[in-house]
Parts: C-alpha cells; structure tokens; sequence
C-alpha cells in the first residue's frame, strides 16, 4: 500500500474524498449564507432550517405527490425559495435600518419554528430517502468502493457554485447586486428597483440552500435536525472565507471538508473542534476573512 | 435606597415576596429552575443590556460552573457554597479567556466568535473524561451547605437557590448603579468618545464579560446541586439561545426584565413538554413577535407606559 | 402529523384513564405506571407507543384480578436526554403520585432513572435499556431489568461470532454509555475467545446519520467483523450505508431488533444475526400475545421490548396483589422483593424468575434473518440458531458489583 508521510494513502484519500463531500454542502449553503450576507447585511441563521425544508419539501414531493429526485431538484428550490421571499417581504426587509443583530435574533426566531414544526410532523430521527435509480451503484477506486451518488454530489455542487460565481462576477445581473451592495441609493437612482433585487437575493440563497437539501436528503437521510447539526459549521466557513466573498466562500467550504477529512483520519475526535479554531485564528489575524475585502 | 428608585424598590419587594411564598404553592423543583436561569439571564443581561455586547455563547460558561460543580460535589466532597464558588470561578476564567479574544472585534463579529468559542467548549465537553459525555455528570449529592447544612430536603436547598439568586441579583445592580457600572453605559452609548475621554474601554469590557460569566458559573452550579446531574444540553448553542429570548422578551437592558423571561420562557417550557416540539416552535414565535413589534420586551414596555425605569 | 397524534393520544388516554377512575378513586387507591421512553428520536420504533400499548394491555387482561386498587398508565418522552428523563422521573415521584416507571430505553437516560428511583426508594423496572450496570454498579433493591442487556448480547451474538470464525474485530460504537458497555462486554467475550480487538470509531449520539467515514474506517483496519454497538435508527442507517459502500467484512449487529429488520428489509438484512428474548412466534404463548395486541400495533409487531413492558407489568400487578397497594406506595423495595418472591409465568417470556439484583432470568435467543425466499410474508423473519438457557445467558450474580449482593 502506498503510503504518504508514514501513513496508509488508501485510507487518507478515502476520508479525504468522504470529507469532499460534506465539503460539497459546506460550499453550497456558505455560498448562499455569503450572497445574503454580502447584499442584505443579514446573518440568516435560518439557513440551515431552510436547507432541512429543501430535503423534507423533496421528500413529501415523493412519498406524497410521487415526484422524484429529478423533478425535486427542481422544485424544492422553487417552492422553498418562494418562501424564502415571502419571509423578506413581510419581515426581514423591516429590520434594515436596525442594528444587524436583530436579523440575526429574527432568523434564529424562523429557525426555531421551521424545525420545530418539522419534529412534530416527522420525528426527529429522520425518514430515509432513496439515491435515486440513475444514479445507485459505486465504482470501485481501488482504496475504496465509492457509491455512485456522492460522487455526483461533489461534481455536482462544484459545478452550481461555479456557475453562481460566474453569474454574480461576470454577468451584467451580477455587477448590478455587486454594485447594490457598495451603494444602494446610487444604484436606485440609475433606476434600477433594489428593494426587488434585494428580495430576489434572499430568495435566491435560499433556493440553494434547499437544493443542497435535496442533495443531502439520499446521504444523510431527511432529519429535522440537520439544519441545526450543520448551520454553525457554516457560519464558520462563510467568516473564514471573507463574509461577503464569493470565491471565498466555494474555496473555504470544499476546503474545510478535506481538513476535515484529514482530521477524521488522523485524530477523529478533533474533527467537529478543528472548523471553530481555524476561524478563531482567522478572526484575530485577518478579520475580513482569507479571501474577503478589509472594510 | 441602594441605586433602586421607588418603583423599582416595589417591584423588588414583590419578587421577594414571591420568593418566600411560591414554595409552598408551587412545585419547589421548578421554582429553583426558574431562579436559576433567572440569575444566568440577569448575568447574560449585564452584558447585552448595559455594555451591548451579544455573546452568543454564553450557555458555555453557564454549563462548565455546572460540570465542574456537578464533579467538585460529586467526586472532591465540596459543600455546597463551595460548589457554586467554583461554579463562579469558572465561568469567570473561562469568560476571562474567552472576553480577550472576542473583544478584539467588535458587533457581529464578536458575536460569531463567542459562537465559535462556545462551540469549541461543546465539542470539548463530548470528548473530555470528567463530563461524561453524552451521560453527563449524573447522581451528583446535594452537597450540605458549610458541611453539615443538609440539602437533601427541597425546601432546604430552595432557602439556599434563593439566597445566592437574590445576591447575585443586587450584585449586578449594584455593578450597574457604581461608577465602573456608568463607564459601561458610556461605552455602550459612544465607545469613540469613551476612548477618547480616556478610559480603557477594553479593560472595562473585558471586566464585565468575565463578571457576567462568572455569575453565569455560578447559577450552572446552583443547578447542579439541585437537579443532580450535569448535561450537555446545558453547553449546546441552542441553550445560549435560549437566554438570548429570556432576556430579550423581558426586556434588554432592565433590572427585572430577566427575571420575568426566565418565569416565563420555563412556565411555558413546563406545560407544551408533553406536547413535543412545540415548545421549540413558541419559542421561535415569541423572537419573532419581540424583534419585530416588542423590541423592549415585557417588563421594558410595561416601564416604558409608566414611563418609570425598571 | 404523527408525533403530535401520538403526543396527543398518549395525554388522551392519560386523561380518559383519569376520568374514569377518579369516580372509584374516591373509595380505592390508584396505582399509576408511567412509561418513559423516546417518542421521536431513533428508538421510536424499537420502544415508542407500542411499550405504552403493550403496557395498557396487561393492564386490560388484569382488571378483573385487581385486589382493592385501579391502574392508570401516563406516558412520557425524555427525548434520549438524561436531564429530561430524570427531571421527568423527579417530577413523576414526587408530585404525580407515579409509583412505577417503566421501560427508558437509551442507557444514559435510564442510568439517570435509576438514580433517581434509588434515591426516593421508588420502583423502577427497566425494559428498554440495554446496560448491564444497572443490575451491577447502579442496582437498587427498587430496581428490576427485563428483557435483555449488554452481556446477554454479547455472550450471545458476540460469542457465536467468534465461534464461526469472526476473530478480528473494528467496531463502531454508540458514544454513551449504551454503546461503551456494549463494546467493553462484547470485548470480553471476543478476547476470551482469543480474538483480537483492532480499532472502534465511537460517534456522536444521537445526532450522527452519515457513518461512511466510520466505515472506511472500519475497513481500513482490515478486520473481518464489523461490530456494531448501536441500535435502532443509527443501526438501520450503519447497514444500509456499510452495503452502499460495499464493505465486505462481516457485520455483527449486536443489538437489533425485529422492527429494524422491518425497516431494512429482508433483501438487505438476510443472514444477519442477532439477540433477542422474545420472537412473536417462538411457541403458542408468544403468537397468542401478539395476536391481542397486533390489531392495536399494525406498524410494529411487537419485539423483546413491547413484550417486556407487557409481561413485566403483568408480574408487578401479580405482586402489589401479593403486598397490597398500601404497601406497594409505600415503598418500591416492596414491590420488587415481591416481585423476586413470585415466579413469573406468561405467555411472552413462559416461566422464568427475577434474580436478588433484578435481573429477570429468561432463556436468550440467537436468531438469524430468513432470505425472502424462505419467509412466509411480513414479519416472518426469524429462524432460531441456538437457544441459550436462563441460567447461562445472563451475568453470573457476584460478578455485577451490586452492593447489596453478598458474595
């Protein structure tokens, strides 16, 4: 067996692939945590709820409307994104010219309902959802067996959050909500309707959280608590990268996965301890994050 | 009389009152409880309410007093004022460590690290031999009060949750009506210009928080004693984010506010337990009803129509 | 909606049980059984409603041989948190009047219990709760452990295991004291065997869904058995995951229950083997008990859990009927010596006897899952492998570290 610095490679590059894919939704839900964060100045800490509404939303569009995985992707997003919206409308767009902790207490406020009213109607350990048929089976990788849908995931994710780069860097859209974030009323006054654009942002980082739901459901199985298990992990990656940063955010997420990963391999009780200290170190040495603009 | 205005001095006499007399027509167990989150949410008030510092992991200095009273009674025989000391102590280094690190950055930021920080307290407190993981520290004595004081009876030890309840309550408002007390207050109002009149305002913020947290040990330890047993549910995040809502929906920034969350958020906690989560759906519902219309809480708004202080 | 119903209906018929005894309560006393388990989490299914049906069963069957007294049955969910279980359990003894608590699955839960049971000389009688400590180093003369528990397991699946060859072990465990004593007993016998331990990976509980990289490591360390020191949902979840990722060590699942194979399916559960002291249908007692009550449980047939909380409850009215109610409130020391006192007979475990630490001494059963070609239709899922009689399946007595067990 191959080995690396004294230690087994097959089994560092198995946690490490494993770790890519929790690195996967890390990336994926720090991304729409960034993009929220970057144009409305929210904390949205019902982002993790959000991302548990995506799988449970798939689920009942199976086991109730006997819509599929294909189908889901497509419209947990939809319909949670849509809630999303409402959610900035009626609430969240009052707290603007508050103090940000009280979007922080508001969004806790949501968290606290979507999961609670998800743990009495479904338990809280969860409903299996099945990897769908396209995608069952593994490929043998030689130090491991890997199933076939995780590794979807990885390619997946990778691809969704290049592309909203690509949207939010290089498109005219994008340079609009880049510009909202630095000078809102200099953007309103070239016409453009920034409360609309604001709203569709929130709802648009929402839709990609409850698509990294729809993903996760078939890996982690769909569990009320798996916005909770996940959401401060996130935060950590979203602060770690650069609040407002895009690139930061993708980088950081599918990075931490593969630290974590390492971590698992090397010393398994420090991998859930190791996120917090890297942004501990990050907050007192670069607090703007590794990638993020000082302001 | 003491920093209390008159009404104040009403509203205090009424708490003792009911203080005294709620034993014997309520369920004493439950009472404690309510006590003691009360004092962690006075403790956690000290912070938000008058140097406007959101520590959202304040849950972590109020479960280690707890383990680390929970073991000292358990394992090392301490009576039980000593329980709660270490319980002080603890929370008091702990938030003495942790206060230099976060306060380095101000507003959300600080309060993301007192996330991350209390997080790490979470995972240490799984792995750590002495905590019991996820079995926590359970069959802890009622350790006697001086060494020979038994607690075993709950009326016994009720006389004792009280006692350091009200201390820690006229501790506080003592803090807040000193001069050290006034310097917060001008550094939550304009930190620039406390600077710039001179003060070292990190060394002011600093002593807060580790006061805040060592009051916040303190009421783990009471707990403790009283229940027995040391969990983790007392360091997760969600449990710091209860006393974020049992002191906002009584009122940032006011003596009794606290107070009447802790009655509040518990009683509630209490009657919707057979019914599953709805209580973690009250909950969510009263953060919202107080951020978007209540933002002064019970007792602030009451204040507020009476146009006294509170 | 079905938490909440379940919630609902287990409040309900607290209610109506109250409603309708407190026109007798007047003039007899009323003895109240509180079952204390997980509602929602990943042992619902294992435990949950049907101990509370189960528990109500006996107590229908029994009505008539009432000796001056009436049961209610309250229900509670301690939501796998010992704070909550023994916050709960204060409040039931103190303040509810409640004079025995039953069931507690998840041992970290059921070991705060005890302690409170101990501390108030109150009865307990655990059912769902797999840790042996609680006839050991946490006994009480109030407290009663049926059903099943770490040894019996271990001496059970873990020694046959060995016996065919498993001689080198990984587990993956449960990090609470469920799991942890579960892994040391289970140690022991493959030890004793001379077999070898090569790793475990202990996981965070109850909070865990993804065991891939527990499994990597598990194939990593090139052992032949992967022992799995869970249960319920985290068990059902390691077996589905370990085929998904297709590990080929053999998988010893020691502790597994028949409404997990349910939930596996037979596809992915054949020839797995495991331990249980009841199977629905073992003998004429065992099918005519679950024919009552399966019309009440239609999900879940019942497992050596339900049956446990039915045949226990069965024995404690046997006994407060012995010592009279006046006695059995008084104290839970005299209800569990009456209970030591009678043999115990019915149709789920047949004869059998509790133990001075209270152990209730019952044969164990390996059992391994029929393939689909070989059951009959749901639930048919068993064929028994070895039957280890009651004297030997269990701990010997002095070897617990009970306290009041003179060598």
């Amino acid at each position: 067996m191959l080995s690396i610095l004294g230690y087994n490679a097959g089994p560092l590059l198995a946690q490490s692939i494993l770790g890519l894919i929790n690195g996967a939704f890390y990336a994926l839900l720090s991304l729409g945590l960034a993009v929220i964060f970057g144009l409305l100045n929210i904390i949205n800490f019902a982002h993790g709820a959000l991302y548990m509404l995506g799988a449970v939303v798939a689920w009942v569009l199976l086991n109730h409307l006997s819509l599929g995985y294909w189908p889901s992707l497509l419209l947990a997003p939809l319909i949670v994104g849509a809630f999303g919206v409402i959610l900035e409308r009626t609430m969240i767009s009052k707290l603007y010219k508050l103090d940000h902790l009280y979007g922080l207490l508001l969004t806790f406020g949501i968290a606290l309902i979507v999961e609670g009213l998800a743990r009495n109607e479904f338990g809280s350990s969860g409903m299996s959802y099945a990897v769908p048929e396209s995608l069952r089976g593994a490929t043998k990788l030689g130090f491991m067996i890997m199933p076939t849908y995780r590794l979807w995931v990885v390619v997946a994710s990778f691809v969704m959050c290049i592309t909203t780069w690509f949207v939010l860097e290089k498109t005219s859209l994008g340079a609009t909500l880049r510009a909202a974030t630095e000078n809102a009323a200099l953007v309103q006054a070239f016409g453009v309707n920034v409360p609309r654009l604001v709203t569709l942002t929130y709802g648009a980082g929402v839709a990609l959280a409850a698509l990294a739901g729809v993903m996760a459901a078939p890996v982690y199985s769909v569990n009320p608590g798996m916005g909770s298990n996940v959401i401060i992990v996130v935060f950590a990656v979203v602060v770690i990268g650069g609040m407002g940063s895009i690139l930061g955010s993708i980088l950081t997420g599918f990075g931490l996965g593969l630290l974590e990963g390492f971590t698992k391999f090397l010393y398994p009780q420090g991998s859930g301890v190791v996120v917090f200290v890297l942004m501990v170190i990050v907050l007192l040495t670069r607090p703007a994050g590794l990638f993020g603009k000082a302001t | 009389m003491m920093g209390f205005s008159r009404p104040q001095l009403v509203a205090l006499a009424v708490m003792i009152a009911v203080i005294v007399v709620a034993p014997f027509v309520a369920y004493p167990v439950f009472l404690m409880k309510v006590m003691c989150f009360a004092l962690f949410a006075c403790a956690f008030n000290l912070l938000i309410g008058y140097v406007g510092l959101l520590s959202f992991g304040h849950a972590a200095y109020f479960g280690m007093g707890c383990y680390l009273s929970a073991y000292a009674a358990k394992s090392w025989g301490f009576s039980a004022e000593l329980c709660v000391a270490l319980g002080f102590v603890t929370g008091a280094a702990l938030g003495a460590v942790f206060g230099a690190i976060a306060i380095k950055r101000q507003g959300i930021y600080f309060s993301m690290i007192t996330l991350a920080l209390a997080q790490m307290v979470y995972f240490f407190a799984t792995q750590a031999a002495f905590t019991g993981g996820e079995d926590g520290i359970q069959q802890v004595p009622r350790a006697p009060v001086l060494g020979f004081i038994s607690m075993q009876n709950d009326m016994a030890i009720y006389v004792l949750v009280a006692v350091v309840f009200l201390a820690g309550f006229l501790l506080i408002h003592r803090i807040i009506h000193s001069p050290f007390g006034m310097v917060l207050k001008a550094i939550r109002e304009n930190e620039p210009r406390a600077i710039s009149l001179g003060y070292r305002v990190n060394d002011y913020k600093l002593m807060a928080f580790a006061l805040s947290t060592g009051i916040a040990g303190a009421a783990g330890g009471l707990k403790s004693l009283v229940f027995g047993i040391a969990t983790l549910t007392d360091v997760t995040w969600q449990a710091s984010g209860e006393i974020v809502l049992t002191t906002l929906l009584g009122g940032l920034g006011t003596v009794f506010g606290p107070v009447i969350g802790a009655v509040i958020i518990n009683t509630l906690e209490f009657y919707l337990a057979p019914f599953g989560s709805w209580v973690t759906v009250t909950q969510g519902v009263i953060f919202i009803a107080c951020v978007m219309a209540f933002r002064r809480g019970i007792v602030g708004e009451i204040a507020a129509r009476a146009k006294v202080a509170l | 909606m079905e938490l909440s119903r379940r919630a609902l209906l287990g409040t309900t018929a607290a209610l109506a049980a109250t409603t309708t005894t407190t026109a007798r309560a007047q003039s007899k006393p009323v003895i109240k059984i509180g079952v204390l388990n997980d509602a929602s989490g990943p042992y619902r299914d294992t435990g949950g409603k049907s101990s509370f049906i189960c528990t109500q069963q006996a107590v229908e069957e029994f009505a008539s041989q009432m000796n001056g007294y009436t049961v209610e049955v309250i229900y509670g969910d301690h939501q796998n948190k010992p704070d909550v279980g023994a916050g709960l359990a204060r409040q039931w003894y103190d303040r509810d009047g409640v004079d025995m608590i039953l069931d507690v699955p998840t041992s970290s839960v059921a070991l705060a219990v005890a302690g409170v049971a101990k501390e108030k000389n109150k009865c307990h009688i655990n059912i769902g709760a797999a840790t042996a400590d609680l006839t050991g180093k946490a006994c009480a003369p109030s407290i009663v452990h049926w059903s099943y528990d770490t040894y019996m397991l271990a001496k059970s699946t873990g020694g046959a295991t060995v016996k065919a060859g498993g001689d080198s072990w990984f587990f993956i465990t449960a990090d609470y004291a469920f799991g942890q004593q579960l892994q040391r007993d289970t140690t022991s016998f493959v030890t004793a065997a001379k077999g070898k331990v090569l790793g475990a990976a202990p996981y965070p509980f109850p909070s865990t869904t993804d065991f891939s990289s527990f499994l990597l490591q598990a194939q990593g360390s090139g052992a032949k058995v992967l022992g799995l020191c869970n249960a319920g949902g985290d068990t059902v979840n390691s077996i589905k995951q370990a085929k998904e990722f297709g590990l080929d060590m053999k998988i010893a699942a020691m502790l597994m229950f028949i409404t997990d194979v349910n939930a596996l399916g037979l596809d992915v559960a054949q020839g797995l083997r495991l331990t249980e002291s009841f199977y629905w249908d073992l003998n004429e007692g065992t099918r005519a008990f679950t024919n009552r009550v399966k019309p009440k449980t239609p999900d879940n047939w019942p497992n050596m859990i339900h049956a446990g909380c039915y045949a226990a409850t069965l024995h404690m009215l046997k006994a407060i009927n012995k010592i009279g109610p006046a006695a059995a409130k008084a104290s839970g020391s005299n209800i569990v010596d009456a209970m030591k006192s009678i043999p115990t007979e019915d149709d789920c475990f047949g004869k059998g006897v509790i133990r001075e630490d209270g152990m209730a001494m019952f044969p164990s059963y390996l059992f391994e899952v029929k393939k689909p070609s070989e059951s009959k239709g749901k639930w048919d899922y068993y064929k028994t492998v070895n039957v280890t009689p009651a004297a030997e399946a269990w701990r010997p007595l002095n070897e617990g570290g009970c306290y009041f067990i003179k060598a």
